[in-house]
């Protein structure tokens, strides 16, 4: 399988901090690999990085997607290469209506407004994005745009906090319907790199790989379900 | 009324705020009646249609039109309970308006006013009697027809109480009249029980000057809602409507600018509560396209248990303009509730990345956070036809696209 995103010896700054300080790291071609940590080691900052936010800043280190060097591109060229994020606390934008947001970026907006009901979205059309929202209701946006925006690489940052018990089901299947092993229902090979600070999210997903961070870098890659279990027993330790 | 002497003293009395005009650099006659009986064929309709006229006039209780300083169009079979002439016409039949006419709005406030009294400035009048709630919006419309003139006009509106009306008022300036002055004075009356949303599109010439006079005094547990929407460049306009609250009445006050190059726009809402129990809403939301922009907001606590909010928006998409907001309150007396919020600066970066992150090109994110910025603003008391028509003018404007 090739490689979809390649991290090399990655170093970025945010706020003034040094975050990540060489993180090596590989998504090859329909695979999925989870990310562990604790709280502040730099996982949304490693997500951050691969989407092109400019609350980051890399100072050292490369990103390759798709074999293209995208360190120096803008967010906007990413997501058009294929790359597609979950926030986990996206902005609020007033006056722009959920409905014409998914219009305006869905591969196919009339499906995508369509299948609104199938992530329990359809009343919000009308609702500006993100506003009010509660932490259910924030990840089922974000999961409906994400499946009609088709990305190749799936970036989610804690699917599942600050979600409620009902909401955590829905949410665990629809990310298990995007990600898929891989497939998405068209039979695309999809990857993705999926951040969890409580594994809960892998009781939907089938995950093929996984990565520990601490303080900035990776320290081990294994078998997720084994590393799953160690962090079970043991915590994150030193 | 002040006699004819100190109204004449007045007209070298500068406005409060805004960049004084030379009166005598508009002296071209603008006396010339120009009748229109069908708007839908007429010479103007483009203009019209420009500021939310609809000329088949459906879905409209009637349709008021001046151009310069004469009537041109008044619908000639209107709902009953609803009224419409000149306000020439009505000072005749209703013995001078004496409860009405220049009531609301003192002629020496400053040289506008004052042009405008002295030179006896005709105008709409709309009455609605009592009891009567008129179900579709009634559309007056104001056209500058003449380069280098002054149209001064005098409106009356009357909701008498347990009365209700939609008003959309739109002025515009033909292509030839670019280098023109517009002064409109507005007096408004509305009773008790009562309900009056007034909406005011307006859509100038580059070189145009704009100088509305708006005066409201609202009876008991009424409400008065103000619109106001420019997005078109404008020479100089300056323009702040002031409303007086009655026990219970509350007012909105929506006003949504963009400053293009060039424009200089100083605008606002001024509200008294002066009634127990009265509130008010004052909210600005403007765009500096490298204009000049003022969003004034005011409100002054003069009566117990009375509340208000004020906000003042604006984004500035660039450099080269000026953007000020002046958020006042005032109180008299300790039991009020006044609050007020101003925001100035460039559109979030988180937003734009945001919208990225979805394929958005950055101008394209920045186009559609802007739009959303200056509709959402006007969402509350716009007369539904009218949020559509200003949706599509804000696509229209060019921000950022």
């Amino acid at each position: 399988m090739t490689d979809m995103l390649k991290i090399v010896d990655l170093h970025v700054e945010a706020g003034g901090r040094k975050i990540l300080k060489g993180v090596n790291l590989t998504v090859k071609e329909g695979e999925t690999c989870v990310l562990f940590g604790q709280n502040g080691c730099g996982k949304s900052t490693l997500l951050a990085s691969i989407m092109g936010y400019s609350t980051i800043t890399v100072t050292q280190g490369k990103i390759i997607f798709k074999g293209v060097d995208i360190t120096d591109k803008p967010v906007d060229e990413r997501a058009k290469l294929g790359i597609g994020m979950m926030m986990q606390r996206p902005p609020n934008i007033y006056g722009v209506k959920l409905g014409d947001l998914l219009r305006a970026t869905a591969e196919d907006p009339d499906t995508a407004i369509s299948e609104a009901d199938k992530f329990k979205m359809e009343k919000f059309m009308d609702r500006e994005v993100n506003v009010g929202f509660s932490g259910g209701e924030i990840k089922r946006s974000e999961l409906l745009q994400l499946t009609a925006q088709k990305p190749d690489l799936i970036l989610l940052d804690e699917p599942e906090s600050g979600v409620d018990l009902q909401s955590i089901d829905l949410i665990g299947k629809k990310a298990h319907d995007l990600l898929d092993e891989g497939k998405d229902s068209s039979g695309r090979h999809v990857s993705s790199l999926v951040i969890t600070h409580t594994g809960q999210i892998m009781d939907y997903i089938g995950a093929n790989k996984g990565y520990v961070m601490n303080n900035g870098v990776v320290e081990r890659e294994g078998d997720p379900m084994e590393i799953l279990n160690e962090i079970r027993l043991h915590g994150y330790g030193e | 009324m002040p006699d004819s002497q100190t109204v004449r003293e007045a007209l070298s009395k500068k406005g409060a705020y805004g960049k004084d005009l030379d009166l005598d650099h508009y002296d071209a006659d603008a006396d010339k009646e120009v009748k229109v009986d069908d708007l839908r064929t007429s010479d103007y309709r483009k203009y019209m249609e420009n500021v939310g006229i609809v000329a088949d006039e459906m879905e409209r209780s009637g349709t008021l039109m001046f151009i310069d300083n004469k009537a041109s169009h008044c619908s000639p079979r209107v709902q009953e309970g609803l009224e419409i002439s000149t306000v020439k016409e009505a000072l005749k039949k209703y013995d001078g308006l004496r409860d009405h006419y220049w009531k609301a709005m003192d002629p020496t406030k400053d040289k506008y006013t004052a042009k405008t009294y002295l030179e006896d400035g005709d105008g709409y009048f709309v009455r609605v009697k009592s009891g009567y709630h008129i179900k579709y919006p009634l559309q007056t419309c104001m056209l500058l027809d003449t380069n280098r003139s002054a149209q001064k006009v005098h409106n009356i509106v009357i909701v008498e109480d347990d009365a209700s009306l939609e008003m959309i008022t739109g002025c515009s300036t033909a292509h030839h009249a670019d280098d023109s002055l517009h002064v409109g004075v507005s007096e408004i009356y509305i009773g008790d029980n009562a309900d009056l949303s007034f909406s005011m599109i307006h859509s100038w010439g580059k070189t145009t000057g704009v100088r509305p006079r708006t005066s409201t005094i609202v009876g008991k547990n009424s409400h008065y809602t103000n619109n106001y929407v420019i997005l078109n460049p404008v020479g100089t306009l300056q323009s702040f409507p002031s409303a007086i609250l009655g026990d219970n009445s509350s007012a909105t006050y929506n006003t949504m600018c963009i400053a293009h190059e060039s424009s200089d726009i100083d605008t606002g809402g001024l509200v008294y509560l002066n009634g127990r129990k009265s509130r008010a809403e004052i909210m600005s939301r403007s765009i500096s396209m490298g204009g000049k922009m003022c969003a004034r907001g005011r409100m002054v606590g003069n009566a117990p248990e009375s509340k208000g909010h004020l906000e003042c928006r604006s984004i500035i998409l660039k450099d080269g303009g000026t953007t000020l907001a002046i958020p006042e309150l005032e109180a008299h007396i300790a039991d009020v509730e006044m609050t007020h919020e101003a925001a100035v600066g460039k559109v979030a970066r988180d937003q734009i990345e945001y919208l990225m992150s979805r394929g958005l090109s950055e101008d394209e994110a920045v186009s559609m956070i802007v739009k959303g910025f200056l509709s959402g603003g006007s969402i509350n008391g716009l007369p539904p036809e009218l949020k559509k028509e200003l949706d599509e003018a804000i696509a229209a404007a060019n921000l950022g696209d």
